[in-house]
């Protein structure tokens, strides 16, 4: 059983908020798919290789020279909501703790 | 025939007409433009309709005149809403999408475009391609042609109305978990999903990245071979897309049926697989044996775990690629944000739709920590197992057949709230986006409802061909697929 | 109670490519906001990676310098996150499979040498930039997102701040060696994120550690370690507790100050990268990488010691660039005294970038017009008074120095027939000093040569002058 407190966490990883009521659905669904997709721990699947991609391609690399004729970067920030002298203009973060990769 | 009834041709025919100018590519877009104004009320195929882009351009192919080698010049099609196309707005049928318009154009776009195509407008789907009746679009459900108080299926429901109804010769679609074969099934018309890596992804919006692939959607196999032709191909932009050669997929029509050796899985005629749907589709299956088609029983063991398996792995990829709406760099930002977090949250929880928050909760919960190895990691070896089981059947046989979907065409609203069952409707389809393998819907007749039933037909990797010859020869034994759709329960189409 | 410091370095190194690491975006530091972009970077719907041969080559090559494994199958992961300098709220990178594993680099601190371990490195990109401003805004410039990285994560083997010193100078220098990457902290093109945990000595476990970051410097690094350290101790002491705590050094309190206090690990949700194939990395390929990579700072030195007999502290300051080592070596080849040719690097030509803030390849000096100048000046040709002005105007302008000097009439008198006449005759004008020389006031003989000097101009070849003026002294 999926707890709503669990539910709640998933959905602060996801950046979703729910409405007291809207968690209580989505707690219940989430519970009844989740349970559908506990059927497959009855697969034994030891040894088995997981799938993550069926491309038959390998090795793919492109070479190292650059491509300047694309979107100009007005084009690039003409669907930005706000912007300011060339640079994507954001609400600051309260918490200043996020990490910086 | 009236000018409207252009778009029933074949494309050889249409194509001959517009060589010979007996239609301008002006006319034909006119009558196509009409047509889907006109139906737009009843059916709402598309989310944004082209009409002044599609009218110059059709303008400037009469100008220049069509060549007798552009097979595809001045044909009028749409595109699903989740292909980008530069300067026209693509939404995915979601609000945080609603405002977007895009600066490039997708892969297929290019090259349909260098084909002389014309492009009509962008088709409805489910938002994010998530679902399987077009009722998550945020623009309004499409309706079923046959039906209209039935859904078209889903995602790409829309597409798929569009070319049951005569609104364009052929439309693209994409297809995760069967969002082009079922949709085609419902609306009585040809759709293949093509072998993973066949078609180029740049520029699908995308949703489950190791399993989208774009398709086609016409009334004739024959003709969705050649616009699958115009399509495929490697592009250096698309590390997942194939160096295989594209062959010319139209060469084998016409060899018939005599001697294919076609696999017919017990487990697509299983339970929660509707009588009427069995019996049609066994009926063409006996016609193909008829024809000399060679038929062997066969099981698919994992095939009740490919709806769990996609599930996890589909929504996985999902949550992760459904992230970059944020409300930052494009589409909806919700309003009276006070900071990051507020542009974040709010910006998704009111742009998204609940079956996209949905899946992005279950992806989200399927790869964090704790639950990866049991969900995601267990999901993919399951994945292995599925495609094992394609293969080895594949190894030995032309083609697997069965229903592409467990029904027809169901009632608008039927299944709100009620995730699962939708999902379980997914179960013949999802597989072969499990494998990779190319497959197609083909219309195999009627219920006694008077609704589209599909047959289904799943290829080896890269073996379309064998499909469309199939396909081909199929359709001339009962031309269903000429049937034009009735607009039950419409009173204004 | 004594204790002991458990020290994790994580460096990211920018790879000097052409293009991003995911996209065909020119690659340049210092562009106009946004310029260096493109739909990809931009993270638009519907677009897809595609990964820089070059990138993954120098990944190999520094991977290879730094002595470690590389994996012969890998593939791309997604990080997943959101932050406004981070446009697809996911970051492509290497987890479960990276790069190469296991190298070591092996530094000295107080004449002892130690291995340090590198646990594994992996190549990424980089995120953008995201600047506070002020009314609760903050901006972001995506040139830099996709910038190829390749991250080093260290072993817990550096025991001590003087250690993380040493363990960054040398990865520094045997990066910089490879050409993989400019390594410069004060352009960022080399970041350094530091953990430091301490415990009682000989206990099992490792203490709570600490993040420190926003070092922009080696020293800093050394100084925020040091107070981290101690601050440690202090707490631990004192019957205190060490939070797990992300910490930022202060540079003008040398201080370090606490920024979060961390809950729980972070959620990342890493799976394999779908849009990505994977890759089989073929033995032939890191063979040839391989070779290609110049002989080590260390091995240099080495040999600079052994058989060229420059000392220690000089052979260290040869190899600390690539290119002034590189230099070192022309400049023998063409033909200059390994002694000469340290002596002149190390002293006038390091005085002279200082001076004028270049790097080596910056000045018009050329190992040959060096080699050239060694040579007149050991032949006698040019005094080393003249060899200064000779150094600058070849340093300054490249001018050829031989050509110059016998164009400018610098060449050095050293004929006793010439030089006998003019130092008698200035004998005969001093015999006070003379006097004093045979009274032993050695200050009488400076004095003579200063007046020798000046009637040549400074063109007396000092060691003939010398000679001469000794003898006839004497004969006086």
């Amino acid at each position: 059983m999926i707890s709503k407190d669990q539910v709640a966490h998933v959905a602060k990883l996801a950046r979703l908020s729910f409405s007291d009521a809207e968690l209580e659905q989505f707690t219940h669904q989430l519970d009844q798919i989740i349970a559908m997709e506990n059927e497959l721990a009855e697969v034994p699947t030891d040894g088995v290789t997981p799938t993550t991609q069926v491309s038959d391609e390998r090795n793919v690399f492109r070479a190292d020279v650059p491509v300047t004729d694309g979107p100009t970067r007005d084009q690039l920030l003409q669907n930005v909501p706000e912007s300011k002298d060339g640079l994507i203009k954001v609400p600051t973060i309260i918490d200043k703790g996020e990490a910086d990769a | 025939m009236s000018n409207s009834d252009y778009l029933s041709y074949d494309l050889q025919t249409l194509h001959q007409l517009l060589v010979d100018k007996k239609v301008t590519a002006v006319a034909l877009t006119e009558a196509a433009l009409a047509k889907i104004n006109a139906q737009q009320p009843a059916l709402n195929a598309f989310i944004t309709i082209n009409q002044k882009k599609a009218l110059a351009r059709a303008a400037e192919l009469d100008a220049k005149g069509i060549d007798p080698d552009d097979l595809l010049a001045g044909i009028p099609i749409a595109y699903k809403d989740n292909i980008v196309t530069n300067g026209i707005r693509t939404t995915a049928a979601s609000h945080i999408l609603d405002n977007f318009n895009p600066v490039y154009d997708a892969t297929v776009v290019e090259k349909l475009d260098a084909a002389g195509t014309i492009n009509l407008g962008k088709t409805n789907m489910d938002e994010f391609a998530m679902g399987s009746s077009t009722e998550t679009s945020h623009f309004g459900v499409t309706h079923n042609p046959w039906d209209l108080e039935r859904v078209p299926g889903g995602s790409s429901g829309g597409s798929a109305a569009a070319v049951a109804a005569g609104e364009v010769f052929a439309a693209l679609g994409s297809d995760t978990g069967g969002s082009i074969r079922q949709p085609a099934a419902y609306n009585g018309i040809f759709g293949i999903k093509p072998t993973y890596g066949r078609v180029s992804r740049w520029g699908l919006i995308a949703f489950g990245s190791s399993f989208d692939q774009i398709g086609v959607f016409t009334r004739r196999a024959q003709d969705a071979a050649v616009l699958l032709g115009a399509i495929s191909g490697h592009d250096p932009k698309d590390s997942t897309s194939s160096e295989q050669a594209v062959p010319d997929f139209t060469a084998a029509i016409g060899q018939g049926i005599k001697g294919l050796k076609i696999a017919v899985p017990d487990e697509f005629f299983g339970e929660g697989i509707a009588e009427d749907v069995k019996a049609q589709v066994e009926k063409g299956l006996q016609q193909l044996a008829d024809q000399g088609a060679i038929i062997d029983h066969v099981q698919l063991p994992h095939t009740k775990y490919a709806v769990p398996a996609y599930y996890v792995l589909a929504s996985s990829e999902a949550s992760s690629n459904l992230q970059r709406f944020d409300g930052i760099r494009y589409g909806f930002r919700a309003a009276d944000v006070k900071n990051l977090e507020d542009v974040y949250v709010r910006s998704r929880s009111e742009g998204f739709g609940p079956e996209v928050k949905r899946r992005i909760m279950l992806g989200t919960f399927a790869l964090s920590s704790g639950y990866y190895d049991a969900y995601f990691n267990k999901a993919a070896a399951v994945r292995t197992l599925i495609k094992q089981d394609f293969e080895k059947i594949l190894a030995t046989h032309d083609l697997i057949i069965g229903p592409t979907a467990p029904d027809t065409a169901f009632k608008i609203g039927v299944n709100d709230d009620d995730p699962i069952t939708l999902y379980m409707k997914d179960i013949l389809t999802i597989s072969a986006n499990m494998a990779g393998v190319p497959a197609a819907s083909v219309p195999a007749g009627f219920n006694a409802e008077g609704l589209p039933v599909g047959m289904q037909m799943i290829a080896k990797r890269f073996d379309e061909s064998t499909i469309f010859r199939a396909a081909a020869a199929f359709e001339e034994l009962n031309h269903y697929n000429l049937e034009t759709p009735t607009f039950k329960n419409g009173g204004n189409a | 109670m004594n204790f002991e410091t458990t020290i994790g370095l994580e460096v990211h190194v920018e790879l000097k490519t052409k293009t991003k690491m995911f996209s065909p975006s020119p690659v340049a530091y210092g562009a106009e906001p946004n310029m260096n972009t493109n739909v990809i970077d931009f993270g638009f719907p519907g677009v897809l990676p595609t990964v820089n041969r070059e990138a993954y080559r120098l990944g190999i090559m520094v991977a290879l310098a730094l002595n470690a494994e590389v994996a012969t199958e890998t593939h791309f992961d997604r990080k997943n996150y959101f932050y406004p300098d981070n446009p697809k709220a996911y970051q492509i990178t290497q987890f479960e499979q990276p790069l190469a594993r296991n190298g070591w680099i092996e530094i000295e601190v107080g004449g002892k040498k130690k291995k340090i371990g590198i646990e594994e490195m992996h190549v990424e990109e980089d995120a953008g930039k995201n600047t506070h401003g002020d009314a609760g805004y903050s901006y972001v410039d995506l040139n830099r997102q996709g910038t190829p990285l390749i991250e080093i994560v260290s072993k817990p083997d550096i025991a001590s701040p003087e250690e993380a010193y040493a363990y960054l100078e040398k990865l520094r220098q045997t990066i910089q060696f490879t050409g993989a990457s400019d390594v410069k902290m004060e352009e960022g093109s080399m970041r350094v994120d530091t953990n430091i945990s301490i415990r009682p000595i000989g206990a099992d476990k490792l203490g709570t550690k600490t993040e420190l970051k926003n070092l922009n410097s080696f020293n800093y690094v050394r100084q925020g370690l040091d107070y981290e350290e101690k601050r440690q101790a202090e707490v631990l002491l004192s019957g205190g507790q060490i939070r797990q705590e992300t910490r930022r050094f202060d540079e003008t309190s040398g201080e370090t100050i606490l920024m979060r206090v961390k809950e729980g690990s972070d959620d990342y949700r890493y799976f394999p990268e779908p849009d990505i194939p994977p890759f089989d990395i073929s033995p032939e390929w890191i063979e040839e990488i391989g070779a290609k990579i110049p002989e080590m700072p260390d091995k240099r030195r080495a040999r600079y010691v052994g058989e060229l007999g420059i000392p220690e502290y000089d052979a260290n300051l040869l190899t600390d660039t690539k290119e002034m080592s590189d230099f070192f070596e022309a400049t023998l080849a063409a033909g200059a005294d390994p002694k000469l040719a340290s002596n002149w690097l190390m002293g006038e030509v390091n005085a002279f970038m200082n001076a004028h803030k270049l790097e080596l390849q910056q000045t018009k000096l050329t190992p040959a017009n060096l080699a050239t100048m060694i040579k007149l000046i050991q032949d006698g040709t040019i005094s080393s008074k003249i060899a200064k002005k000779v150094f600058q105007e070849t340093i300054q302008k490249g001018t050829e120095p031989e050509a110059w000097v016998k164009e400018k009439g610098l060449v050095q008198e050293s004929d006793p027939t010439v030089l006998t006449p003019i130092i008698t005759a200035i004998l005969d004008d001093n015999e006070q000093s003379i006097i004093d020389f045979q009274n032993g006031k050695d200050r009488a003989v400076g004095f003579l040569v200063g007046q020798i000097m000046k009637q040549t101009h400074g063109k007396a070849n000092p060691k003939v002058v010398n000679t001469i003026l000794m003898a006839e002294l004497n004969k006086r």
